[in-house]
């Protein structure tokens, strides 16, 4: 089920990403993102990541924010483990794909 | 004669078939994150018993057991208050209190259930027996670090406005008393083995703050005020926790906050003793009992591994390699054994704490916290 919801994002936007990746990005989003912003992207201490929450958003600006953090909050600089383009990808990921 | 002891078999059969079967002192619950069940497990037998389903998003879930160790109180991350019962192992009552929660605490008579709240921000009080409401404390915003406290009291602390509360829910309705301003973005909390000191870990400003319980009147003092100072900050993946800090040898063991570094604190004098350079950066930091070491794991990228620290050398004297992803340490209450949740192998490692070997392997799904009955008679927990 992960592995194929992985897939259906990967194909069409963000080519790049082997799938064997994008399964641990996808992974990664769930269990590590969701320690601070829930399972479900609900919030935390997190603010909430669901697409109905990000509808204002841009993907790039949602990549800026992973790779950089935000200073003075929890929220921290993803970039030493991401490249860019990965970033783009679980950006895509969070204003696509229902938790 | 036999008449009698006829109808006395007749009077008790139906008693003793009501009474549960089974003893509760050895069983534990380990959190099962991603599918909103917890399994019951058999600390002696290394064995799971049941897996109970339906508790809702169990990420950053707790719990905590009734006096009897029969009803286990399970937080979860989406507001929800579950109450387990360990021997029909089913669930007996829940509730959605909240729209996002964090933790939890039972006051020392085993009568109340608080829950610590993200949104809407406070502290919400439930009687054990019904899950009915008791009391809502509003807050102005995250309230974190909640511990009970003697003589039906809780204390918990504020991530936004960065106060501590003290709640005492003995009498007639709650009185609240605000114990001060004690730091930028308390993270989390926890109140020592003998109730002496509330140990506030700060996020927004380098430190930590202590509160003398047994003050009359309590009152925050920072110490550690100018760790890692002048190091780059490390950015931090998984938030410190700090229920079951180690206290041992007279000293607290600190989780550098955005350094890989144990900070070692004289427990008298709240000075600093001495640091150990560890792997990453440091989730757990919990002391093996009736031993000197502690057992720490690890934020992401570095949660493979587990070390264990010599309390009087603080020196490094083993390192782990469980698999990927540890979340969580519990050890048997005389020190024996440790469990180890390895979330992303699906199971939970169990480890001699001499020799260090295996002694046995749990399946789970992405297991996180775990938690044994003996849990129900140390305060804090």
């Amino acid at each position: 089920m992960m592995s194929t919801l992985a897939a259906l994002v990967a194909a069409p936007a963000m080519a790049e990403i082997p799938a064997p990746r994008a399964t641990e990005l996808e992974h990664m989003v769930i269990q590590d993102c969701g320690s601070c912003h829930g399972l479900t992207r609900k919030g935390g201490l997190g603010s909430p990541l669901t697409p109905a929450a990000l509808s204002h958003a841009e993907p790039e600006g949602l990549a800026l924010i992973i790779l950089d953090g935000v200073p003075e909050t929890a929220m921290p600089p993803w970039r030493p483990l991401l490249t860019e383009e990965e970033a783009l990808w679980i950006a895509d990921y969070l204003l696509k794909v229902d938790p | 004669m036999k008449h009698f002891l006829a109808a006395l078999a007749l009077c008790a059969a139906p008693a003793f078939a009501d009474s549960p079967c089974c003893a509760t002192g050895d069983l534990g619950l380990v959190v099962e994150r991603a599918s909103g069940s917890v399994l019951l497990v058999d600390r002696s037998d290394h064995a799971a018993l049941a897996r109970i389903e339906g508790l809702g998003d169990l990420s950053h879930a707790s719990l905590t057991y009734s006096p009897d160790e029969r009803f286990a109180f399970v937080f979860g991350r989406d507001g929800g208050l579950t109450k387990v019962d360990l021997l029909d192992r089913a669930i007996v009552a829940r509730t959605i209190q909240a729209g996002n929660s964090i933790g939890g605490a039972i006051s020392d008579d085993g009568k109340l259930v608080a829950v610590s709240n993200y949104k809407p921000g406070g502290v919400k009080v439930f009687d054990t027996e019904t899950l009915a409401l008791v009391a809502d404390i509003p807050a102005e915003g995250k309230t974190i670090g909640l511990a009970d406290l003697p003589g039906r009291r809780f204390i918990w602390a504020v991530w936004d406005n960065g106060h501590a509360y003290l709640g005492d829910f003995s009498g007639e309705g709650p009185v609240i008393t605000d114990l001060g301003h004690v730091g930028a973005n308390p993270f989390d909390a926890v109140v020592t083995d003998d109730a002496h000191t509330y140990l506030i870990g700060l996020f927004g400003e380098k430190g930590v703050t202590a509160i003398d319980l047994w003050e009359e009147n309590p009152k925050p003092v920072r110490f550690l005020k100018d760790y890692g100072k002048k190091e780059e900050d490390m950015p931090v993946y998984k938030m410190p926790h700090l229920q079951g800090w180690a206290f041992t040898g007279g000293q607290f063991v600190l989780p550098a906050v955005g350094q890989h570094e144990l900070l070692w604190v004289d427990r008298e004098t709240l000075q600093e003793k001495g640091r150990t350079a560890m792997h990453g950066q440091p989730v757990f930091i919990i002391a093996q009992p009736a031993s000197p070491y502690v057992w720490v794991n690890f934020a992401t990228p570095s949660n493979g591994v587990v070390q264990i620290v010599d309390s009087r050398t603080h020196e490094v004297v083993r390192t782990l390699e469980p698999g990927k992803a540890v979340l969580h340490m519990e050890f048997a209450p005389r020190g024996a054994e440790v469990w180890v949740s390895v979330r992303d192998d699906n199971k939970v490692i169990v480890y001699d704490t001499r020799s260090f070997e295996k002694k046995g392997e749990i399946e789970a799904q992405a297991p996180s916290g775990i938690f044994f009955t003996a849990r129900a008679h140390q305060p804090g927990l």
